[in-house]
């Protein structure tokens, strides 16, 4: 029996499964981090606080706690009616926003300091400067950092296969529980990863080199 | 930096305190004394331990050898396979069902070590031999046949529904088309009721009392598996939820051993059979079954061994 | 880069906007909280019954165990992922064409496989048997030892040039050269990242759930699931506890690489340390398939061209 062409639509299903929660929660890491990292350059206390908390608490939290939190704290408490989809987007989502909002911030250190001094020179305020002087050149050395989060953050979806998600790993424990053999279940998911990790490399070189200009 | 290196003594301070009083909080089980499943009656139950207990295995000689026997167990199951996390205590009927055949094996309950099991992970750790035993709601089926050999059925289960008290619409597996049902991943229920002669919508977790904390929290409308796990929960959570319909499966509970070893097969089959009929089965049924609702029935005729 | 270098010192019509914004921006971060306080406190999770558990020594004790089995793991797999590492690099580093593309291939296959995967795999006997507390160590091992290889490398091509010429000149070997000059300053100039990376390994020993490995989190299930009091299940609580312990822990080895960091920047070796407040950017692990890009790429090539003003500057 063959596993791959026996269960096609299965595998089919998790690698879409896999593929969805990756882009749904690199855009909310994504749109967070950018948001998260201005605050914590910004000049008001309380959101610079917050971006610090933010930052601390959820890179130093498990992704499966923070799992456990989203499935069974955030609907009891909170919001009761949430597609698991929309949780594990969430869970996922909200930890790499951390370090999406680190690798940005370390990104926009690595602006020459004469940009934003220059910028405040001919009087553009905070967000002015941010928005059209900083992080376009701090766009340049942040592409590296965030191809490696997102290829973490696919590898983490795998997490979500315990929770209520179709995706590439729940598929394997369907399949060795059907009574397939479970090396060759993991060639063909390790695969699969591959080409999704691959992928995204490829997809940031080429970003990578579109950027590209020299200083 | 300041709030970093305070959170960090914090912690340590935190860890420390954790340490040191470890051993000076209040004793007894934590949470519901009442409430949780009610082992009373399972404290008198004794098994005589065979002194001479010989078997030609070879993973009866390692537990021998090392002096205690591994039985894979559940430990979130009321009244089948649980675990007080108070005081580590394990009870319920599989629970006692391992006790037998261990007694009869030459081991006192002191010499067992229980590991959890979850049931996603049953057959590789019988197969790898990180337990001796698996006892623990393991249903007899052919695609498991191929990884383990079984002994039993030691006791008939059927999948059933479990719903919240104020449930009105779900009465029967022909009733929860469109509902949400939550079992756990890859489970023999899950799979038949997604048929689209049932079309429920599934909820996969990796265990069953999530499955049941999600009922409770309003996130899921039914938990489906066998009956007799969901009567635990029922009785647990008295007065919340009920277990509804017939039961529309039939689940044969074994014991789940390594492969080929025919020795060990027998030796446990025959202590499931002298222990049910000197009376212990049905004792030990009382003490913990019972209490939970599920009605008495004779064990069942063994499949396997033939 | 330092916050202050984005906005001017403010002036009086500045100044009262930023009160503005810090009144709206502390009302709407405490309301956050406040909201999140009162719909704990509607649904009674502030029930002291509910929070009483931890007070028995019998779960203090679970959860001691637990601690000590996690720590036990990512002691283990710290320090073999760490000598993995050096191995690795060195087979990285190598002159010999095979050994150096073996290398290549296992850092990018194991980056690339879901660590969860691995160790599942590892634990179902792909690559022989193991014992659920093998397979974590060896998977956390495996994994991080790959990534900590590219942190090396990265400090190891970070070291000035002229470090190894020289001691080429003096007519070491190149084992002596890696030992005596290369190493030694890579190591101490990525100590940060490297312990950042450590974090990594510390939190992922969490992953052992799925292999019935009895650590911190598998024992947050258990007793989230069966210690109910009074019918509701303590997951509020459980997860408030356990997570408080992780952070706590990871704050501890975090704190221990900003002070590693401070320390070096006042030592005058003129190596530059890597700054700890960045994001290990391995966990995250680096692209595959890339081998220029490395972990620490980041930082790498701030200390390799030092074109980019530090913070410290």
């Amino acid at each position: 029996m063959n596993v791959l062409l026996d269960n096609l639509s299965l595998f089919r299903e998790g690698f879409i499964g896999t593929l969805e929660l990756t882009g749904a929660s690199a855009l909310v890491a994504m749109v967070l981090g950018v948001i998260i990292a201005g605050f914590r350059v910004s000049p008001v206390p309380p959101l610079r606080i917050f971006g610090t908390l933010w930052v601390t608490l959820l890179r130093n939290t498990p992704l499966t706690l923070l799992f456990l939190v989203a499935f069974f704290v955030v609907p009891k408490v909170l919001f009761p009616d949430l597609d698991s989809f929309l949780l594990a987007v969430a869970a996922c989502g909200f930890y790499t926003s951390a370090f999406v909002a680190e690798a940005v911030r370390s990104g926009i250190n690595t602006v020459p300091l004469g940009q934003a001094e220059a910028a405040r020179s001919i009087g553009m305020t905070f967000t002015q400067t941010m928005r059209l002087i900083v992080l376009p050149q701090a766009t340049r050395t942040v592409v590296p950092p965030l191809s490696s989060i997102f290829i973490a953050l696919t590898k983490n979806t795998a997490i979500a296969g315990a929770f209520n998600n179709v995706d590439l790993f729940n598929v394997s424990k369907t399949l060795s529980n059907d009574g397939y053999d479970i090396a060759v279940i993991f060639i063909w998911i390790t695969l699969a990863y591959l080409i999704v990790t691959y992928a995204i490399n490829g997809l940031f070189r080429l970003l990578e080199h579109r950027l590209e200009v020299a200083r | 930096m300041k709030l970093r290196k305070s959170a960090a003594t914090a912690a340590v301070v935190a860890a420390l305190a954790l340490t040191a009083t470890a051993c000076g909080g209040k004793q007894g089980a934590a949470g519901d004394g009442g409430k949780g499943p009610d082992t009373s009656g399972t404290k008198a139950l004794k098994y005589e331990v065979k002194k001479d207990a010989k078997v030609d295995s070879p993973v009866f000689e390692a537990a021998k050898k090392r002096g205690k026997l591994i039985i894979g167990a559940k430990a979130d199951q009321p009244y089948l396979g649980f675990e007080d996390q108070s005081t580590k205590e394990r009870s319920g009927f599989d629970i006692e069902i391992a006790k037998m055949i261990a007694a009869d094996l030459g081991f006192s309950p002191k010499q067992i070590e229980w590991k959890t099991v979850d049931s996603g992970a049953r057959e590789t750790a019988v197969s790898k031999g990180d337990v001796d035993l698996m006892i623990g709601t393991y249903t007899i089926n052919d695609e498991r046949k191929k990884q383990v050999d079984f002994v039993g059925p030691y006791f008939h289960a059927g999948a059933s529904l479990l719903v919240r008290k104020d449930e009105k619409d779900i009465k029967g597996p022909e009733t929860v088309r469109g509902k949400k049902v939550c079992s756990i991943v890859g489970s023999t229920p899950l799979q038949n009721i997604k048929k689209p002669k049932y079309g429920a919508k599934v909820t996969e977790l990796s265990k069953y009392s999530e499955c049941v904390a999600q009922l409770l929290n309003n996130q899921i409308d039914a938990v489906t598996t066998d009956d007799a796990i969901l009567m635990g929960y029922a009785a647990q959570n008295e007065g919340k939820l009920k277990v509804v319909g017939k039961p529309f499966s039939d689940e044969p509970y074994g014991v789940g051993l390594k492969k080929g070893d025919k020795a060990l097969q027998k030796a446990v089959a025959d202590a499931i059979t002298a222990h049910t009929d000197n009376g212990d089965y049905k004792k030990a049924f009382d003490a913990t079954l019972g209490k939970s609702g599920s009605e008495y029935k004779d064990p069942p005729a063994f499949t396997d061994p033939k | 880069m330092s916050a202050s270098v984005l906005f001017d010192a403010p002036g009086p019509k500045a100044r009262v906007r930023n009160i503005i914004y810090t009144v709206v921006g502390s009302a709407a971060l405490l309301g956050g909280i406040a909201w999140v306080i009162l719909r704990l406190n509607e649904k009674g999770e502030f029930d002291p019954a509910l929070w009483d558990i931890f007070n028995y020594a019998g779960i203090r004790q679970n959860i001691l165990e637990a601690l000590l089995a996690t720590l036990k793991v990512f002691a283990l797999a710290g320090v073999f992922s760490l000598v993995f590492a050096v191995v690795l690099c060195v087979a990285r580093l190598s002159d010999h064409r095979p050994v150096r593309w073996f290398a290549v291939v296992f850092i990018d296959l194991f980056r690339s496989i879901p660590l969860l995967i691995t160790i599942f795999a590892l634990w179902v006997g792909i690559l022989g048997t193991m014992s659920p507390f093998w397979a974590l160590v060896v998977g956390l091992t495996i994994y991080n030892g790959c990534v900590q290889a590219e942190v090396l490398r990265a400090g190891v091509n970070a070291v000035p040039k002229g470090q190894k010429e020289a001691a080429y000149a003096i007519g070491l070997r190149k084992s002596q050269v890696l030992t005596l000059v290369l190493f030694p300053q890579a190591i101490r100039s990525m100590l940060p990242t490297i312990i950042s990376q450590l974090v990594v390994t510390l939190k992922d020993t969490s992953l052992g759930f799925m292999i019935l490995y009895p650590e911190l989190l598998h024992s947050a299930r258990l007793i989230a699931n069966n210690t109910p009091v009074n019918g509701v299940y303590p997951f509020v609580q459980t997860v408030a506890v356990f997570g408080a312990i992780y952070i706590g822990l990871c704050l501890v080895l975090s704190w221990l690489a900003t002070w590693i960091e401070k320390r070096g920047r006042k030592a005058k070796t003129g190596i530059k340390v890597a700054h700890a407040e960045e994001p290990a950017a391995s966990d995250v692990a680096p692209a595959p398939g890339a081998p220029v890009v490395s972990a620490a790429d980041p930082r790498g090539e701030t200390i390799v061209t030092d074109k980019a003003p530090g913070k410290d500057n």
